[in-house]
């Protein structure tokens, strides 16, 4: 084999010679990470729209016509209509929380995050680049998942900006936790257990499939402690009208999730725990 | 002429002008391992510099901490006067680095991968595109744009991974082994490259096993062993430290044994090759001259080992026997153009 010599560069433009724009930079950083996570999303669709929809519409069928036609009503309206919202907000939180969880962890990996870790791109651009991704995912999903949804339910938006709001602020406080999951994983496993003992048992109970009046009231203060209730309530609210908690709390601790989990891992990645050797 | 740069920029603080400056930099590793134990380097703008060192010397502890990937236990960085703790980003910006491990995103189309790249340094895309485009066909990878990673062959990644980090033009291009595993002529095309951006400007620091690599590119160079730096010179000072230097002639005549070359030591390795221990001092025309009158005919003459490798041998003697892999056809790498590819194939 005979190789013709490398092409000489004429001149070289030295992006970096003069005082760096870390401003334009940055900005420039966040449009290529965007780009490059929703490519991915897109590019494995199979593994990251199919399933989703797939399961839904299982769950459309079963609980909603099969079972659903049984129970009647809850929370004054049919049951299908009542697990909607919750169905669209459980799509929302595992896909935004797994988008980010995998491709963070397959970065680590596979070493190719240190791509971005060499590069001048502040932690603050990089962990919203990742949430922009597991936003974008976690609204696809959103959208495909209410359209099965419209096929077994009449679906109304009762209060569009709330609605709206409430699923893009769920889907960036599941980011960020997908996020802070990658940063501690070291293995497989470690992605797995967070989704399976944490997300799923909290999701569960998180009032999708029942309204908590239906608990004792014991039972009704567990349930108040955990987070998911209020979101998932809040997003039903947008969409039905009711709810059974105050939609300001709901906001209120969906704010001081996000906040607290972008600065929690802000600050992990600033200590370059579990990124830097 | 560096040096003496070197020791004015010292006295005066004029550290501005340093492409990298390290002052008493040390790492321990969670697991206890101290890597590193208090290194002081220099490498001015415009330098071709070569970090050399045995297995687990250190080298890739030190380009980590430059290159923000490892952190470090205590010491001050700076890159082109950034300090890392205070302006890490601008320092980053200055900064393309190729890993001495492959670290591909291996499911991305190559092309993407140098567009990305740019992208995380401020290039707009359009801008990226050409410079994708720029350097892939640089490397000879411009036909694979389209495969991704995955597909590529070894020396194919490394190529692309000088190409990513090319791909943003920076002042300071470190590389930690670029040319292991990659064939001969690419090798020499490489090395073709690597001058050719250091004459255009951009400093390059390089760590390589091949010393014959680093001693045909480099001007200055540091050597690394269990954490210190235990020489730290111009190359040709260091080459000069060398006091004698063995050659291989090949004769057209067969001889039995080994002749007698007053002043010079031989010995015979076959019944047509000596080998000549030449005195620094001593010069090649007494030598050859000698071989005349004896009515021997030399047909060819190679360096019986690298120069710089030798001194290598010499400085980190002993531990390196076991640790550091020269291999036989790095002792018997011949200077010698037309035998230079025979040498190196190993
Ligand atoms: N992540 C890590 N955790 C613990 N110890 C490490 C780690 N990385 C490197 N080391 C140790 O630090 C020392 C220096 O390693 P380093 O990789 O810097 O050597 P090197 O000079 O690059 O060697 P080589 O020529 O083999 O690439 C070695 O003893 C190594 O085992
Ligand atoms: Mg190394």
């Amino acid at each position: 084999m005979s190789v013709e010599p490398f092409v000489p560069p004429e001149e070289l433009t030295h992006d970096s010679v003069e005082e760096p724009d870390l401003f334009r930079i940055n900005l420039v950083g966040l449009t290529t990470i965007v780009v490059k996570e929703v490519r991915r999303v897109l590019r494995i669709w199979v593994q990251t729209i199919v399933p989703p929809a797939i399961s839904m519409t299982l769950y459309f069928i079963i609980f909603g016509s099969l079972i659903g036609a049984r129970i009647g009503e809850m929370s004054g309206v049919p049951y299908t209509t009542f697990i909607a919202p919750g169905l669209i907000m459980m799509s929302v939180i595992t896909n935004s929380f797994g988008n980010v969880v995998s491709s963070f962890f397959s970065g680590k990996l596979q070493l190719h995050l240190e791509e971005m870790l060499v590069s001048p791109l502040s932690f603050t651009t990089i962990i919203t680049g990742y949430v922009v991704g597991g936003v974008v995912r976690g609204l696809a999903v959103a959208v495909l998942v209410t359209f099965v949804a419209s096929f077994f339910t009449e679906l109304s938006i009762a209060r569009p900006l709330i609605t709206i709001s409430v699923v893009v602020l769920t889907a960036m406080v599941f980011s960020l936790a997908g996020l802070l999951n990658a940063i501690f994983a070291q293995s497989f496993d470690d992605i797995s257990i967070i989704p399976t003992f944490v997300l799923a048992p909290l999701t569960y109970l998180g009032g999708v499939f029942f309204s908590i009046s239906l608990l004792s009231p014991f039972w009704q203060k567990v349930a108040l402690a955990n987070p998911i209730l209020y979101m998932v309530n809040a997003f039903r609210y947008g969409m039905l009208g009711s709810s059974d908690i105050p939609i300001g709390t709901a906001y209120g601790i969906i704010i001081v999730a996000l906040v607290g989990l972008f600065l929690t891992a802000l600050f992990l990645l600033h200590r370059g725990i579990g990124i830097r050797a | 002429m560096f040096s003496l740069l070197g020791s004015i920029g010292q006295q005066f603080e004029v550290r501005i002008l340093d492409a990298l400056f390290l002052n008493q930099l040390r790492k321990v590793y969670a697991n206890g391992v101290e890597a590193l134990s208090g290194i002081d380097l220099q490498v001015k703008e415009g330098d071709f510099f070569a970090l050399l060192g045995p297995n687990g010397a250190g080298k890739t502890t030190v380009i980590g901490i430059v290159t923000s990937l490892v952190n470090k236990t205590s010491g001050t960085v700076s890159v082109f006067g950034y300090n890392l703790d205070k302006e890490r980003e601008a320092a980053k910006a200055c900064i393309g680095v190729v890993p001495q491990e492959a670290n591909l995103n291996v499911f991305e189309k190559n092309e993407n991968i140098l567009v990305n790249q740019a992208g995380y340094y401020g290039v707009p895309r359009s801008v990226a595109k050409q410079r994708a485009e720029k350097y892939l066909k640089a490397l000879h990878l411009w036909d694979r744009r389209d495969d991704i990673a995955r597909n590529l062959s070894g020396g194919m990644k490394r190529r692309l991974m000088i190409a990513r980090a090319l791909v943003h033009e920076p002042r300071l291009l470190i590389l930690d082994e670029p040319t292991a595993g990659v064939d001969i002529e690419i090798r020499r095309s490489m090395w073709d490259l690597m001058r050719e951006l250091n004459d255009v400007g951009m400093t390059i620091i390089l760590t390589t096993h091949y010393l014959e690599e680093a001693e045909s590119l480099c001007r200055n160079i540091a050597i690394i062993d269990e954490g210190l730096i235990i020489e730290n010179d111009t190359m040709s000072s260091v080459i000069s430290k060398l006091q004698r230097e063995v050659f291989v002639l090949t004769l057209e005549e067969s001889i039995q044994e080994a002749p007698v070359l007053d002043g010079y030591k031989v010995f015979l390795r076959n019944e047509h090759e000596i080998e000549v221990e030449v005195e620094k001092k001593q010069s090649l025309n007494s030598l050859f001259e000698t071989i005349s009158d004896k009515g021997l005919h030399v047909s060819s003459m190679r360096t019986r080992s690298n120069r710089l490798e030798e001194l290598f041998m010499r400085l980190v003697k002993g531990k390196t026997q076991s640790r550091y892999d020269t291999g036989r056809s790095g002792a018997e790498r011949s200077t010698d153009h037309r035998a230079s590819s025979r040498g190196e194939l190993n």
